[in-house]
C-alpha cells in the first residue's frame, strides 16, 4: 500500500505541473510552423493523445490476460479503468486530428490507414465499455470482457496490414520515408516530449483514480450480495 | 396516455441504455457502410458489387448466427453440452463448421442476386472468387459464433452482438471488399495474393484464439 499512498499524494502535482510545464512548451519554446502556422500546434496534443491512448489498450490486454489466468479481480479493475481513460485519449485524438485537418487537407475526415486504424481501435474499446454496461457485474463479464480485450489486441496487425490498402495521406512525426525527421526544429521535439510525459501523467493518476473508484464499488456490490443472502 | 409517454422517455433519460446502445449500433453501421463504399470500393463498377454483396452478407449473417445459439439457448442445450466430456475448444470449432456451412449456403443464394441485378462479371476467375468469399466466411464465422454465446447471456442481447463483433470486423470487411472487388475487375489469385494472405492471417488468428478462449466465455 506504500505506492498507493505515493500515488495518491505526490501524481495529481506532478500531473498538474507537468501540464503547465507542457503547455509552457508548446505555446512558448516551440516555434511556429512556417507552412502551417498556429494550427500545428494542435499536434502536440494529438500525437501525446494517440501514443498514451495506445499504452491505454495495451494495459487494457495485458491486464485481462493477467486476469484470466489468475483470476484476480484487481487486475480485472485496472482493465476496466485502462479502457475508459484509453476510450478518454482515443477520442481526444479522433476531435483534435479533424480540427487540424479542416485547414491543412481542407476535410475533417480522409480514409487514411492511420485514421482508419484509429477509428476501429476506438469502436472496438467503446464495444468493450457496452459490454461493461449492460453485461452486469459478475465473474461472467468479466471474462467475457477481458477475452474482447485480448481479441481486441491480437487484431491490431491485421488492422494494421488491411488499412495500408487504403491510399495515405498523413504526415510522419518522427520517422518519414527518407529517413529524416518529421519535426525539423530540437525545440519542436522537446514540446512533443515534454507534452507526452504529461500526457502519460494524467493517464496514470486517472487510471488510479478510476481504479480505486471500482474497487469500493466492487466492494459495495459484494456487501449487498451478502446482505440479501443473509 | 401523456402519462405513459412522461415515464418511457423519464427510464430513458435515467439510464440511457437505449440511447447509447443504439446510437453506438447506429454509428457502426454507418462506419461498415461507409467502410464498404467509400473507403475501400472506389468509384468502380465492380468495387460497389463488392460492398454491397459484403455488406448484405455480414448484416444476414449475424442475424442467423444469432438465431441459432438462441435456439440452443432456449432448449438448455449449453448446459447439456459442457457437462459432456468434450473440450470447450472442440465444441467452439463444430459450432464454427456449423455456422460456416450455413453461411456458405448463403452466399450461394446472395452472389446469383449480384449476377442478375447489378451486372457482376463472376465469369472470369470463379475459383479465385470461391476462394475469397470462403476465406471471409471463415474469418466471419470465428468472431460471430465466438461472440454470440456472449451476446445471448447479456441484457440487450439483440444489439449487444452487433456491437461486439461489428468493430472486430472492420478489417475483415477492408480485406474482403478489396479482394472481391478486384476479382470481379477480371483479377486472378495471383492479383489478390497479399489481400489473400491477410485474409488466411485474419482466419488463422481468430480461429485460433476462438478455440483457446472459448472455455473462459462458456463455462458458468
Amino acid at each position: 500500500m506504500r505506492l498507493q499512498n505515493v500515488c495518491d499524494r505526490w501524481l495529481p502535482w506532478a500531473a498538474g505541473c507537468g501540464m503547465i510545464i507542457a503547455l509552457y512548451c508548446i505555446f512558448l519554446v516551440a516555434p511556429t510552423e512556417r507552412d502551417q502556422g498556429i494550427v500545428q500546434r494542435i499536434f502536440y496534443f494529438h500525437v501525446s493523445s494517440a501514443w498514451t491512448a495506445f499504452i491505454a489498450f495495451g494495459t487494457v490486454a495485458f491486464t485481462s490476460g493477467c486476469y484470466l489466468w489468475s483470476g484476480k479481480e484487481r487486475y480485472d479493475q485496472v482493465a476496466q479503468s485502462a479502457a475508459e481513460v484509453g476510450v478518454l485519449f482515443c477520442s481526444f485524438v479522433l476531435i483534435t486530428g479533424p480540427i487540424w485537418a479542416k485547414p491543412i487537407w481542407g476535410t475533417y475526415w480522409q480514409w487514411d490507414p492511420r485514421l482508419t486504424q484509429t477509428l476501429i481501435l476506438w469502436t472496438i474499446y467503446v464495444s468493450y465499455l457496452m459490454l461493461r454496461a449492460f453485461g452486469g457485474r459478475d465473474d461472467l463479464v468479466r471474462r467475457w470482457a477481458a477475452v474482447l480485450g485480448i481479441f481486441g489486441v491480437i487484431g491490431i496487425p491485421i488492422i494494421i496490414v488491411s488499412v495500408r490498402l487504403l491510399p495515405g495521406i498523413h504526415p510522419a512525426v518522427l520517422m518519414t520515408k527518407e529517413g529524416t525527421s518529421g519535426l525539423p526544429d530540437p525545440r519542436m521535439r522537446l514540446a512533443l516530449y515534454v507534452t507526452a510525459f504529461a500526457f502519460l501523467l494524467v493517464f496514470t493518476w486517472m487510471v488510479h483514480l478510476r481504479t480505486r473508484l471500482q474497487r469500493v464499488a466492487d466492494r459495495i456490490a459484494m456487501m449487498q450480495a451478502d446482505l440479501r443472502a443473509g | 396516455m401523456l402519462a405513459i409517454l412522461w415515464k418511457d422517455l423519464r427510464i430513458e433519460w435515467r439510464t440511457k441504455e437505449m440511447l447509447t446502445s443504439f446510437g453506438m449500433l447506429a454509428v457502426l453501421l454507418v462506419l461498415t457502410l461507409s467502410f464498404a463504399h467509400e473507403a475501400v470500393a472506389g468509384p468502380e463498377h465492380s468495387g460497389r458489387v463488392a460492398g454491397a454483396l459484403w455488406v448484405a452478407f455480414v448484416f444476414a449473417g449475424m442475424l442467423g448466427i444469432q438465431r441459432s445459439l438462441l435456439l440452443e439457448r432456449e432448449n438448455e442445450c449449453v448446459s447439456g453440452l459442457l457437462l459432456s466430456p468434450v473440450d470447450p475448444g472442440e465444441i467452439f470449432l463444430a459450432k464454427l463448421l456449423a455456422n460456416v456451412a450455413m453461411l456458405a449456403l448463403m452466399q450461394l443464394l446472395i452472389l446469383p442476386l449480384a449476377v442478375v441485378f447489378m451486372a457482376a462479371d463472376v465469369g472470369g476467375h470463379l475459383g479465385t472468387l470461391v476462394l475469397v468469399m470462403g476465406l471471409g466466411n471463415l474469418g466471419f464465422a470465428a468472431i460471430a459464433t465466438f461472440f454470440a454465446g456472449v451476446a445471448a447471456r447479456t441484457r440487450s442481447r439483440e444489439v449487444m452482438l452487433p456491437l461486439l463483433i461489428l468493430p472486430l470486423l472492420l478489417p475483415l470487411v477492408i480485406l474482403a471488399v478489396k479482394a472481391t472487388g478486384a476479382v470481379l475487375d477480371g483479377g486472378g489469385v495471383s492479383d489478390v495474393g497479399p489481400t489473400l494472405t491477410y485474409l488466411v492471417a485474419f482466419d488463422v488468428m481468430y480461429c485460433a484464439a476462438g478455440w483457446l478462449l472459448f472455455e473462459y466465455v462458456v463455462r458458468e
